[in-house]
């Protein structure tokens, strides 16, 4: 019953959109395809639809090759970030659109229409046209008629981007209770790693093309497979320093020597990518344990109870998470202390040697 | 504000200046012609319908008259139906060449109707259009065709192609598509691009008066009639002059409000 991508790629000209993926979808589940703009999210989406032809692999559905099967013929939906409705169409005829086509009785359209519009709180606006809705009401209203046709794949392409955060919140809560009825296969792309892990589900990480990571979502983030499917998985982004471990001591880019703690402590001696989030670095006074990396400010982001600050340490600028709000001024000096225990250890290749928590597995 | 009034004068100024010549037309077609030859005179002072009687009368001006609406209107249908696809198609897919030919087909615009006179009275002569009002109607999508293509490309470029696979998604067949779900949403356009045609079709002179000669006289070449070896009669042609004016008036306010919408999103 599952929906297969078997190694396809998608290539214009010279330029590779689309490297080599497989990808397997089961009914029912939630897919969440993160990466970041360009990474291919959406031309993987267009390939899953028909709406492109992938120019190498197979895409299976139901253990049918359906490859050349055309988008019209496809048991699909999809939902764009640009909120896509018909514009001559009043909501009620946008929303029975599919079913319209598909040549249903006027009281099974009645009804299922009725059905998503009360689902999605469209029902006072039905016989308004998209132009009189608001920005959350088109959205809902290209989603109702997702919904109504009753597809078997439906594609959500940064549905909720484009929304304020409140009605992010509530529709985000609300897609996948919304779909569960159909036993749909959700994806669902977006750019932000907070998101992949809200929506819970399973998570594929795409970076220039390929997928780096598939699993589930919370495992993907504790356990990134390589430093491209971490760096992907990280907002703010992941702070990396390359060190070369001899014996009992380390060596960092700036030559500087620390011992070799925390997850280094049980590796064999070679040179290492060290990659660790927000959380693992703070600023203020040094603390046992903690590796103290002295630097200077250049931006402080506030973030409700917490503030994320940029901390030009010599070795890069790494973003430190700290409690509470403070403020700190572009140029001011200070000290980022690191937790050499809460980083992920990435091999030459960029593979993962270890995770924080995980025993070593090299 | 102070420069409300200067700008209602102004406007009114231009406004006047652009309606003298249309009421020196209309003054001189209410005239008799010794009226005409004789003093300068701002409005009629024998005012007289004879003009206008002369053309109700001779069915040959009626002729002429359906002649001209008839191929305008031929005309007009045939460039915005070719038009269509051909703009879709510029508009929405890649293919080699595209851009050259679409330049290539504006180039049309710019080369004067006379030079394809010859070629066309040569050809319909050989085929037996000539003197037809297809003659006419199709010697014009010469120049229409391209510019409805122009016109309506600039429209379909600001529908969302998202739409398009929305619908081809939703299960529409093409041609469903475009009717249903297309054509409204570039109504707009079709105004625009309808009305262009109209109304360089229904001016144009040259053409319309070398390719026929009895049965499809053009309005135009009736009017050539007028000049005779006794003189011109000044108010039989000023009143034809009005009554070709009326034509493109009403098509105008038909179409006044695509057009203001046009205007103001398309390439015009």
């Amino acid at each position: 019953m599952s929906f297969v991508l078997d190694q396809i790629s998608y290539r214009v000209g010279e330029e590779t959109f689309i490297d080599n993926v497989s990808l397997r979808l089961e009914p029912g589940s939630m897919n969440v395809l993160l990466g970041p703009t360009l990474s291919g999210k959406t031309t993987l989406m267009r390939l899953m639809a028909g709406l492109d032809r992938p120019t190498a692999g197979k895409i299976i559905d139901n253990g049918v090759d359906i490859t050349g099967v055309p988008v019209r013929k496809r048991s699909v939906a999809m939902v764009y970030q640009q909120f896509v409705n018909y514009p001559t169409l009043s909501v009620y005829e946008n929303i029975a659109s599919p079913l319209r086509v598909a040549g249903l009785p006027k009281a099974e359209i009645e009804a299922r229409v009725g059905r998503a519009a009360a689902l999605l709180r469209l029902e006072p606006m039905l016989k308004r046209t998209p132009a009189q809705l608001s920005g959350g009401q088109q959205q809902r209203t290209a989603i109702a008629r997702a919904l109504v046709k009753q597809a078997k794949l439906v594609l959500l392409d940064e549905p909720l981007a484009n929304l304020d955060y409140k009605l992010r919140e509530e529709l985000r809560e609300e897609l996948p209770r919304i779909f569960a009825e159909t036993g749909a296969i959700l994806v669902y792309a977006t750019t932000e790693p907070t998101e992949a892990l809200l929506l819970r589900g399973q998570t594929a990480t795409l970076w220039q093309g390929r997928v780096t990571q598939v699993g589930p979502s919370a495992t993907a983030y504790r356990e990134p497979d390589n430093i491209d499917a971490a760096r992907v998985f990280s907002d703010p982004p992941l702070n990396e320093v390359s060190v070369t471990k001899a014996g009992a001591m380390a060596t960092l880019e700036s030559g500087r020597k620390v011992p070799a703690e925390g997850v280094l402590s049980g590796m064999p001696d070679g040179v290492y990518r060290l990659g660790f989030r927000a959380d693992a670095v703070t600023i203020g006074h040094p603390q046992p344990g903690m590796l103290s990396f002295p630097g200077t400010v250049s931006v402080t982001e506030i973030s409700g109870s917490e503030s994320f600050v940029h901390v030009d340490t010599g070795l890069g600028t790494w973003v430190c998470l700290v409690e509470g709000v403070h403020q700190w001024e572009p140029g001011d000096r200070t000290e980022a202390q690191f937790d050499p225990g809460r980083a992920f250890v990435f091999g030459s290749q960029g593979q993962r040697v270890t995770a924080p928590g995980l025993a070593a597995t090299a | 504000m102070q420069s409300s009034a200067a700008n209602r004068v102004g406007m009114a100024l231009y406004i006047l200046f652009l309606m003298v010549p249309i009421y020196w037309l209309i003054n001189l077609s209410f005239k008799t012609n010794p009226d005409i030859l004789a003093s300068l005179s701002f409005w009629p002072q024998h005012p007289t319908l004879e003009n206008y009687q002369k053309i109700f009368i001779d069915p040959d001006w009626h002729a002429s008259f359906l002649n001209s609406i008839s191929y305008v209107l031929i005309n007009t249908v045939i460039s915005v139906a070719v038009a269509l696809p051909a703009a879709y198609a510029f508009s929405r897919y890649r293919f080699v060449g595209d851009k050259p030919l679409f330049f290539w087909l504006l180039s049309n615009l710019m080369a004067p109707p006379a030079v394809y006179a010859m070629p066309f009275f040569n050809l319909y002569s050989a085929v037996g259009l000539f003197d037809s009002i297809w003659a006419v109607a199709l010697a014009h999508c010469l120049f229409n065709v391209p510019l409805a293509v122009w016109i309506l490309e600039g429209f379909i470029s600001g529908v969302p192609r998202e739409i398009d696979e929305t619908a081809m998604i939703d299960g529409y067949s093409f041609p469903r598509f475009f009717i249903k779900i297309f054509l409204p949403l570039i109504a707009n356009g079709i105004g625009v691009a309808a009305f262009f045609c109209f109304m360089f079709s229904w001016v144009e002179q040259l053409l319309a008066t070398t390719l026929t000669t009895v049965d499809a006289k053009p309005i135009a070449g009736m009017m050539s009639r007028a000049y005779s070896a006794a003189g011109l009669d000044w108010g039989l042609l000023s009143a034809a002059g009005v009554l070709t004016m009326i034509p493109g008036a009403i098509v105008i306010w038909f179409v006044r409000n695509h057009i203001a919408k046009g205007f103001a999103l398309g390439r015009v």
